[in-house]
């Protein structure tokens, strides 16, 4: 399933090919090889990887987890196997046929190469990928928007929300997406009138007119593909769609995506993980969420249509929980976690990283998953084998990182 | 309408003294540029009048002033509005006893409610129990809105909500909606300007802080009350306790010590229902307490119930580096994003040495050659969008009627009132706030206004308020003079600035005014 497919994309080939077994609008289409692209979803408040891909071959993760535990494959409610050791959580369904495809993989037992279970300092390490170099200026998806292929285009990056991330800080300009239908309402700014007065108050080089010249043309960008590409819901006769407010986002995101080649980088987040009680297992707050983010991703991937042979979607978090419930029917703070990829270029179907087991004494100061995969592995992988960046820009991205690579995309 | 008659009759003052649209900008360019600083950086600036306030009273005076609210008496106008409020007046534990916990949950808030039949029934006592909250919450956010924008006593305004940021909680999170205005009334106001100790102690048991930070569940394993939920040791509030109340994350403590700390802290909950009346909202339950030796920093703490707790508290707050943090963080919020770090040293030796008297370290930094920098600082830091929609609503004069019509904007502008889920609340740099879209947002916020509008009260639960179509919005008052508006706000602006001025369409000079630069900054 996987080499055939991959054939085909680089042979420019397989627009009449129909690959989902599940009805996915992915038909390949002759692709400009350089037209790839990165979206980063990170989740906030540190998800529980060890529920999203469950070790059901793991006896210890039932002894940990008593109360907690995802059941095992075949059992009501259990994990979705995906390989005989590892299942995926019931609540991801929707994921599944990226799976089955070949275009979803994870890393596991994989995190920040020390360990750090503050959430605020851990995810300013991760975004700042500058390990050692706390307070860093940008963050990492800034520098690689820096070292991409130039185009000259007012939106290169997009992210949801109206505050900019510490991931994509920095010199180069960056767009926001407002959440929800105010992304395509009208504002008084809009008036030319009004746009030109202001225009002249914020015409210096000064940090404010910067960001207002750069909120005035990712504003005409976004509202020019949004409105090209028509009101999203129509199709579903009013009915919800599936996956809530983040799926619309997500849908508006893939959309501004398709429309704009020079869209590059894309990143969302999303919080409420921070699961310390009524964890819950198949039902509650997590299987909530997780229900809403997979239907989200998939909604997001379908959106993309062929672009989605074309670019890589990576979901981190900033630590994993402990490996044995707290007291309370939930988690604590751990370390190691698991790294989602989805795409195109992706070696799906696979779980990667060395996975240590859940023996007492395999834990990471008797409590955590081990990290056994410095997550700037995945993401300088991505950034050489999918956005095709040679070793000096991958350490531009990336400063003081050593070439270490983990198999699990294609170039 | 007494805001506009004041504009009003400060037109008619700038007419009648021959001014012209210009020079009536111009000759105000030269108001004292301390005045404006200290309306700027104690409160949330100036509204009608302020300025000519401050300027009879002097700048020092007006600070001692700030330091002690209670000498400066409150308008009645606003004392009722806020009498108004039902639930502002109400406890923790009235809350708790008035709205009970949630329909079909074991939570111990308050007396149990008869279990609905059937599963709809539940989901629907479910909702209605959730609008109810909601309406509570509304009212905290009415009654904060109203005191930033009319109370004069503006320091304590600006303090509470540093506070509320520093010991912040998410409304959002179950009950916290319940209690996150009881919460302000009791654990940070009134110790905004008092003692750091006081407030650690005040925080960390209001059922507010228990509920959103899970501490509320922390049980000792194994003790005679472990059972259902609550089995055993809950890290939540002893970790953040450590990182962002008092030492920092670069503190010195280590994951031992978060441990020994939860352990400390087992049993601090909320109350069962019969016994609200008597204790309030907070309970601690010893049953659930981890009865052992704990070592916390490398100091023992004995086994001792409650009063570990309060040890620990204790020993948190006279910490030197809670001292170097809230110094640091104060310097921050008043002087500049990278604070000078002499200023922090000399800040947190006062911190020390008064054993964390909050007035005695804000009366050095106000007189701190660093806050009178003006060459270098002032006008220096980026206003949050609380600030900035505080500081626009403000300077119009208009009355505030409808509080929760500025819920939308802060919402859009990626600031929901209480809305911050995380527990390190919201940041007050540049850095956080400047940003395309927050830029695009401001000035299309400052349009609507400078036309005399806000958005409709409508929908705090629905979709937010938007920014989008003015014609929509309900008029409360006539369109701004932008004259009477730069009088108003001591004409603080660039020769740049006066110049476009001049040279725009008067419609739409009290739009440039609210958005411009200048007004970004203080």
């Amino acid at each position: 399933m996987i080499l055939p497919r991959r054939a085909l994309i680089q042979a420019g080939l397989g627009s009449l090919v129909s690959l989902g077994t599940t009805g996915w609008a992915a038909r390949v289409q002759a692709a400009p090889d350089r037209d790839r692209r990165l979206v980063v979803v990170f989740l906030r408040g540190a998800l529980d990887g060890l529920s999203v891909v469950v070790p059901h071959g793991d006896g210890d993760y039932y002894r940990a987890r008593p109360r907690l535990a995802v059941p095992r494959p075949g059992k009501p409610d259990g994990a979705i196997d995906l390989d005989g050791h590892f299942g995926l959580h019931p609540a991801l369904d929707a994921l599944l046929p990226l799976w089955r495809r070949g275009s979803l993989a994870f890393v596991h037992a994989c995190g920040l190469p020390a360990p750090n279970r503050s959430h605020f300092d851990a995810q300013e390490v991760m975004e700042s990928a500058a390990p050692g170099f706390k307070g860093a200026a940008d963050g990492w998806m800034n520098r690689l928007l820096s070292v991409l292929p130039a185009v000259t285009a007012p939106v290169r990056a997009v992210h949801l929300g109206s505050t900019v991330p510490r991931i994509l800080a920095g010199e180069e300009p960056v767009a926001s997406l407002a959440p929800g239908r105010a992304a395509t309402r009208g504002q008084p700014l809009d008036r030319p009138q009004v746009a030109a007065a202001f225009d002249a108050l914020y015409s210096g080089s000064d940090p404010l007119s910067h960001a207002y010249r750069e909120g005035r043309n990712a504003r005409r960008v976004i509202q020019e593909s949004l409105s090209a590409t028509g009101e999203d819901d129509a199709a579903s006769n009013g009915a919800p769609l599936p996956g809530g407010a983040f799926a619309g986002d997500a849908r508006r995101l893939a959309q501004l995506m398709v429309h704009n080649p020079e869209v590059q980088l894309g990143f969302m987040a999303l919080g409420g993980w921070d699961t310390h009680i009524n964890q819950g297992t198949n039902q509650g707050q997590l299987a909530l969420r997780l229900r809403a983010l997979g239907q989200g991703l998939a909604a997001f991937a379908t959106e993309l249509g062929p672009l989605f042979e074309r670019t890589a979607i990576a979901v981190i978090s900033e630590f994993g929980r402990t490996v044995r419930e707290n007291g309370n029917g939930g988690t604590d703070h751990g370390y190691g976690n698991v790294l989602w990829l989805a795409g195109g270029t992706v070696k799906g179907g696979k779980i990667y990283g060395g996975w240590p087991g859940l023996a007492a004494d395999r834990l990471f100061e008797g409590r955590d998953l081990p990290v056994t995969t410095d997550f700037r592995s995945v993401i300088a992988t991505v950034l050489e084998r999918h956005l095709l960046l040679d070793g000096r820009r991958v350490q531009r991205v990336l400063p003081g990182f050593a070439a270490e690579r983990v198999d699990v995309m294609y170039s | 309408m007494k805001g506009w008659q004041f504009l009003g009759s400060a037109i008619l003052a700038a007419v009648l003294s021959g001014a012209t649209s210009a020079s009536a900008v111009a000759a105000k360019t030269a108001a004292n540029a301390q005045v404006l600083h200290v309306l700027n950086r104690l409160g949330y600036g100036p509204r009608p009048g302020d300025i000519e306030r401050v300027s009879a009273l002097g700048v020092e005076r007006y600070i001692q002033q700030q330091l002690w609210p209670e000498t400066i008496s409150e308008p009645t106008s606003l004392l009722s509005r806020l009498a108004s409020l039902e639930s502002q007046r109400m406890s923790s534990a009235d809350l708790a006893r008035t709205f009970g916990p949630p329909p079909g949950s074991k939570q111990p808030a308050a007396r149990r409610s008869t279990a609905p039949a059937s599963p709809d029934e539940l989901e629907q006592a479910r909702e209605a129990y959730r609008r109810r909250l909601s309406g509570v919450a509304r009212q905290a956010m009415e009654a904060r809105l109203l005191r930033a924008v009319e109370s004069p006593r503006q320091l304590q305004e600006v303090m509470t909500d540093f506070w509320f940021n520093h010991f912040n909680v998410y409304a959002n999170k179950g009950l916290t909606r319940l209690w996150v205005g009881s919460y302000e009334q009791e654990a940070i106001r009134p110790d905004a300007l008092g003692r750091f100790s006081d407030l650690l102690a005040a925080t960390a048991r209001h059922p507010a802080m228990l509920f959103y930070l899970d501490n509320w569940q922390n049980t000792g394993p194994g003790t005679p009350g472990a059972q259902g939920r609550r089995l055993g040791l809950n890290e939540n509030y002893a970790r953040e306790l450590l990182e962002l109340h008092t030492l920092g994350v670069d503190g010195g403590y280590s994951q031992n010590d978060v441990t020994e700390l939860a352990r400390v802290f087992t049993g601090w909950g909320l109350c069962p229902a019969q016994r609200i009346a008597s204790s309030g909202a907070f309970c601690f339950d010893a049953s659930r307490h981890d009865p052992g030796d704990k070592v916390l920093l490398g100091l023992t703490i004995r086994g001792g119930g409650f009063e570990e707790g309060l040890q620990a508290l204790d020993l948190l707050a006279r910490h030197p580096a809670t001292a170097r943090r809230i110094a640091f963080k104060l310097a921050q919020a008043f002087v500049a994003d990278a604070p000078p770090p002499a200023l922090v040293g000399r800040l947190a030796a006062r911190f020390d040495e008064s054993a964390g008297d909050i007035r005695a370290v804000l009366a050095t930094l106000f007189e701190s050659p660093e806050f009178w920098n003006s060459r270098k600082l002032f006008g220096a830091k980026f206003k949050t969008p609380y600030r900035y929609v505080v500081s626009a609503v403000r300077a119009t004069g208009m009355p505030l009627e409808q509080p929760l019509a500025l819920t939308g904007p802060l919402t859009q502008l990626g600031m929901p009132l209480f809305g911050c889920q995380t527990p390190d609340g919201y940041k007050n740099t540049r850095t956080a706030w400047l940003s395309p879209e927050a830029m695009t947002r401001r000035l299309s916020f400052a349009t609507i206004l400078a036309a005399g509008r806000l958005p409709a009260v409508a929908a705090v639960d629905a979709a937010p308020a938007d920014l989008a179509v003015a014609a929509e919005w309900p008029q409360l008052g006539v369109p701004l003079n932008p004259d009477a508006l730069a009088l108003v706000l001591g004409s603080p602006f660039s020769a740049k600035t006066r110049q476009i001025l001049a040279r725009s369409p008067s419609a739409l000079r009290s739009a440039l005014i609210l958005g411009s630069p200048e007004m970004m900054s203080y």
